[in-house]
């Protein structure tokens, strides 16, 4: 046998990977050749110290939980599919509901005030603070993947909140939730962007509201707001507000 | 209902005991703490989606699979450097400075020179070093693991085997001129 192919199935020798006569022909090798048995021992001494315990990485302890929560999650979005295979239907018929009352009321008086957005701007701070000071409020559904998160949503809000991942542009879909806000059932899509989160609250907008997207600075969080394809959303986050308009720039997209 | 309990009754018990070898590949993988999170999660996600098509034989090597195809989706998300593998085939030659046996031993014998050493492998050495040396994974199970037929399995391990220890000497000569 050469120094060649003794090297070459110096591994296989070592990851018991031979057959016997390759085994004994290497064994003789090594035995005569003081070359390849010094390369044998190099790789048997680098094999053993990557067998090294403390270079193993356990799961920690919350990532069990975690990936529990998210299967049960899931299992559940799959049935609630399953017994309710009639909700398009009925999502249909209150979508025309809905169309009809808009039209009705794109006829009434218009009253909207500024002073009322600027308590709902409040809400949508308060609630944005609630959910990053609670554990585990930050989301019911933890998921990046949209299409985990979109159908989450379904029969928990009367409406269907667009879900995407922006994660090419660095804003990672976290996850989402439902809340209460503005006297309604609101959904609220939940991103990341570093150790910033952007909560993303989205419901079917007053017909009468103005489509003209503004923001401020409440408290030194960055609030940006505006209405688009009928839905009303308000962006909110820590983030600086460069980054925050770039965000809203991609979900108006 | 009682369906989909059963179906995530019976993944539980066949999958969720691999948590920590998932996280270890995911983690090796990505390198980032916060990262192998998001995808061992995600990929166990694939894996209940999937599990119907799960033959009931290894379901470690079936869920590495998946967590190793979620890490490289993520990693080419995230633009993580290096997936790409420079061409060295000359990989049976001896230099002098491996025919140190002493050195070597000196080298491993801390741990974690031995943990940066491997972070710092192309990712295709890495995984299959993790694969065979931390999970212990025949030759077989690796190529099914990671789509490639045996005889790359054997090349990649021999050549990064090589690769390892070439860092780890250079590490040490970079610890002395320090």
């Amino acid at each position: 046998m050469s120094c060649h192919t003794a090297q070459a199935l110096i591994h296989g020798y070592i990851d018991s990977e031979l057959d016997v006569g390759q085994t004994a022909e290497l064994e003789r090798h090594i035995h005569e050749c003081k070359t390849c048995d010094i390369v044998y021992r190099n790789q048997l001494t680098l094999s053993s110290a990557l067998r090294d315990s403390t270079l193993y990485f356990a799961a920690p302890e919350d990532l069990k939980r975690r990936v529990r929560t998210s299967l049960q999650i899931e299992a559940k979005t799959k049935t609630t599919r399953k017994q309710f295979g009639w909700g398009w239907s009925l999502m249909a018929a209150s979508l025309a509901v809905v169309l009809i009352a808009t039209t009705l009321w794109k006829f009434a008086p218009s009253f909207r005030s500024s002073a009322n957005e600027g308590l709902v701007a409040q809400e949508v701070l308060a609630d944005h603070i609630r959910s990053l000071q609670m554990t585990n409020h930050l989301t019911d559904v933890l998921s990046t993947d949209q299409h985990t998160v979109k159908p989450w949503f379904n029969g928990k809000v009367d409406f269907s909140p667009p879900v995407r991942d922006f994660a090419d542009h660095d804003f990672r879909l976290y996850g989402g939730r439902v809340g209460y806000l503005n006297n309604r059932v609101v959904a609220t899509v939940v991103y990341q962007r570093r150790s910033h989160f952007i909560n993303l609250y989205i419901w079917p907008a007053d017909p009468t509201s103005d489509a003209k997207e503004s923001s401020l600075q409440l408290q030194g969080f960055n609030l940006i707001q505006w209405t688009s394809s009928g839905m009303s959303f308000w962006a909110v986050s820590d983030l600086n507000s460069v980054e925050l308009q770039e965000f809203v720039r991609y979900v108006q997209q | 209902m009682v369906e989909t309990q059963k179906k995530l009754t019976s993944f539980e018990e066949a999958v969720l005991p691999h948590l920590d070898a998932a996280y270890n590949l995911a983690r090796w993988l990505t390198r980032n703490d916060a990262d192998a999170h998001d995808v061992v999660q995600e990929a166990y996600l694939r894996a209940f989606r999937f599990f119907g098509g799960f033959n009931g034989v290894d379901g470690r090597a079936w869920l590495l699979g998946i967590v190793r195809n979620t890490s490289y989706t993520w990693m080419q998300q995230n633009r993580s450097p290096g997936i790409s593998v420079p061409l060295d085939d000359e990989i049976y030659e001896i230099e002098s400075n491996e025919l140190n046996p002493e050195a070597l031993l000196q080298q491993t014998a801390d741990s974690r020179m031995v943990r940066a050493a491997l972070e710092q492998l192309p990712v295709e050495f890495r995984e299959v070093l993790v694969l065979r040396e931390l999970e212990e994974f025949s030759y077989k199970e690796i190529a099914q693991i990671i789509a490639l037929p045996i005889g790359t399995v054997m090349s990649r391990l021999a050549r990064g085997r090589k690769r390892l220890q070439q860092v780890l000497i250079h590490q040490k000569h970079v610890e002395v001129i320090n």
